[in-house]
């Protein structure tokens, strides 16, 4: 007994053992262990029930359902290739626009802020992140594409020699709205919040030790943030740019709403012109018009966009975990 | 290392020995001179990108002028701090620069999209549009007539029975996951993160395999409702953990020596001592599902005609109903969706606001109200 072994005299019967609990606390327990373990349990059954959905589709088609790029289950011709290689095409757009947005939004809030700016300011990032995506979606549409066109056409016609920005010959407006880079843009502006949610908590654990010690050699702000902020960070910022890129995959309607579908991988590396599509978009727009086996493939298509956020989003949580303890960290 | 470089020159001689060298580096600080150095070069860049622009060259359009006065910006503070206060400092100010802009730059989309929302919906807004549903209102009748009752009362009872259902359990485990832990609870950390994760259509297609396919049921407002259970249940899982954890230890500690069972501590000190914080996990819930279309497009489908039977039959809800009328090729329709996007936002930034309010308290923290309370009761 601990209370004993520094020398307080306990009565004897006063002193219950830590493993003779009350009828209460024993339900209060298993209680609390049974939501846990429904919490595991709905989560596999989330992946069960959409492999025993798919297995229909997927046993009928095979192993090319992921090198098929046409969508028509109809004909027995479906697979996911063009819906994933869209999928990764907004997402790297949107991760290449956010992320040193992230970055630089959370070094001003770590870093260059006024301590009183800080809440506030970390406030108004995170409601970017509350903004149905309908809204982004319909903002997109309406306010952006107009705009963004007259930036995809400059990037077209100067910088077309880039691959990534090659487009055909027609430099004309008409060619370039509803496309995987306006989609990109959109979906930037969602996943900045938890990218700088991420980073901020890393970049605010850098050691107040390294960074006075910096300070008191001389450095400036910039050298205290490239020689200590930013190598403890590492971490962070991989990590947070990893769980924006599973927001980004699994993005839909806002994506939807904005790109004209297209499943033609060659014309989808064009991702400056219309169309584009996603997994999640392809969903949401053959669902209406699917019938039982059109249904099972979309359920099999849902199936690689749940295995590939969990893959992404696991990976990322390592890397943040590890990252806040300071394993991955050197200097 | 290669740090060096982003350290000042070491200085050659102090002059005058008690007195700081003129030249020191002081982080912290914003001088007079630095501040006209910044408004300086706003105009000089500003100045400069009009005159290449409107007299030089024939380039036009709005972001295009905004890029190269940005870029002229930086130019003419960077050449501005070398010739003031040299080169490490100036590279130092220019990322300064950079950062802040940035940094407050990403609220421009931000009050972009709110204006913008507002600008285009909250004109064609009348009462009718909470107690009118589109029954009566005709393709070409202007937006003012019917409205989105059907899709407001639609949203209301999803995500009210989606609270009901995924409070509960997300209260409860998260009363596992810092109460109790042991062995199980790294899995279940693990596992609440990755679903907080899962794309919100995947949610919709899991209770359509799960939900209307295996158990031979409709598609209904409350196979909606599931969906959106499944995707709150994270978030308000990973709050509430928080703020349990942020409870202070001593207080679990006084229960537990005044002889106070398990159970009893989490239900007398524990839960109310968060309340304001749980409150919020379960706002911030709301919120991350007021919104959700994609699974509803699965589920709930949509409905033109007044539905409140959850358990019965289509039902409309908010985003679909934006989501149906906007690809409509009349005005009206489009003006409706709009109109019915502005609501949503006022409801999502209300929730946010009122989250924020109550999540900024401290745990255990005494409102006016309670304070005077508790003197009326003696107690304080």
């Amino acid at each position: 007994m601990a209370l004993q072994s520094v020398g307080l005299a306990v009565p004897e019967e006063r002193v219950r053992p830590a493993n003779a609990r009350s009828t209460v606390d024993k339900a209060y327990r298993a209680g609390a262990r049974a939501s846990g373990a429904l919490t595991l349990a709905l989560m596999a059954l989330i992946g069960l029930f959409l492999l025993l959905k798919s297995w229909d589709a997927l046993h009928r088609i095979g192993w090319s359902f992921f090198t098929t790029s046409v969508w028509t289950p109809e004909t027995g011709q479906f697979g996911v290739w063009g819906a994933l290689l869209g999928t990764f095409l907004i997402a790297v757009i949107a991760l290449v626009l956010a992320v040193p947005v992230a970055i630089c939004a959370a070094l001003f809030v770590t870093e260059y802020a006024p301590a009183r700016l800080r809440r506030p300011l970390t406030s108004f990032i995170d409601v970017l992140a509350a903004i149905p995506s309908i809204i982004y979606g319909l903002w997109g549409r309406a306010y952006l594409q107009p705009k963004a066109i007259n930036l995809s056409r400059w990037l077209g016609t100067h910088l077309g020699f880039i691959p990534f920005f090659k487009t055909d010959q027609s430099h004309s407006v008409a060619s370039y709205p509803a496309s995987t880079f306006i989609a990109g843009m959109v979906v930037a502006l969602m996943i900045v919040p938890i990218c700088t949610a991420v980073m901020r908590e890393v970049f605010a654990q850098a050691p107040p030790g390294e960074k006075e010690g910096a300070l008191a050699l001389g450095g400036t702000r910039w050298g205290v943030i490239k020689t200590v902020v930013l190598p403890f960070g590492r971490g962070g910022i991989i990590g947070g740019s990893m769980l924006g890129l599973g927001r980004a995959l699994g993005e839909t309607i806002a994506v939807t709403l904005i790109i004209s579908p297209l499943f033609d991988p060659h014309s989808l590396t064009h991702v400056l012109h219309t169309g584009g599509i996603s997994i999640a978009s392809l969903i949401a727009l053959k669902f209406g018009e699917s019938n039982e086996f059109g249904i099972s493939a979309l359920m099999a298509a849902g199936l690689t966009l749940f295995v590939i956020t969990l893959v992404v989003n696991a990976l990322a949580g390592i890397i943040v975990a590890r990252s806040r303890s300071g394993a991955a960290t050197e200097i | 290392m290669v740090l060096a470089e982003e350290f000042v020159e070491p200085f050659e001689k102090v002059e005058k020995p008690g007195h700081l060298p003129p030249d020191r580096i002081q982080p912290r600080t914003i001088q007079t001179a630095d501040v006209v150095d910044i408004v300086g070069a706003v105009i000089a860049s500003f100045c400069l990108t009009w005159l290449i622009y409107e007299e030089l060259t024939p380039l036009s359009g709005g972001l295009g002028f905004f890029a190269m006065w940005y870029g002229l910006f930086l130019a003419t503070v960077w050449f501005l701090a070398r010739e003031r206060v040299g080169k490490i400092q100036a590279r130092d100010r220019l990322v300064g620069v950079i950062v802040a802009t940035v940094g407050i730059g990403i609220l421009i989309p931000l009050a972009l999209i709110v204006g913008y929302t507002i600008s285009r919906g909250f004109h064609a807004l009348r009462t009718q549009f909470v107690t009118q549903d589109l029954s009566k209102a005709g393709p070409l009748d202007p937006a003012t007539v019917g409205g989105g009752s059907a899709a407001i009362v639609g949203t209301l009872e999803m995500v009210g029975i989606a609270t009901l259902l995924s409070i509960p359990l997300g209260l409860a485990t998260a009363v596992f996951l810092s109460e109790i832990g042991g062995r199980l609870a790294r899995p279940v950390r693990m596992i609440v993160d990755a679903m907080s994760a899962i794309p919100s259509i995947v949610a919709g297609l899991f209770i359509y395999a799960a939900f209307i396919l295996s158990m031979h049921q409709q598609q209904e407002g409350f196979a909606a409702a599931l969906a959106l259970a499944v995707l709150m249940l994270p978030t308000v899982t990973r709050t509430a953990e928080v703020v349990l954890r942020l409870t202070p230890g001593g207080l679990r500690e006084a229960s537990l020596a005044l002889g106070g069972g398990e159970w009893a501590t989490v239900r007398r000190i524990l839960l109310p001592t968060a309340r304001a914080g749980l409150l919020t996990a379960v706002i911030l819930g709301i919120a991350r599902i007021v919104g959700e279309t994609a699974p509803l497009i699965i589920t709930a489908l949509g409905n033109t005609s007044f539905n409140a039977d959850p358990f019965h039959g289509k039902q409309d809800a908010l985003p679909l109903f934006i989501y149906r009328l906007i690809k409509f090729p009349q005005a009206q329709a489009i003006q409706r969706a709009w109109t019915a996007a502005f609501v949503l936002l006022m409801l999502v930034l209300v929730l946010f606001i009122i989250a924020r309010i109550i999540g900024g308290r401290g745990p255990g923290h005494i409102g006016r109200l309670k304070r005077a309370r508790l003197v009326r009761k003696g107690l304080a």
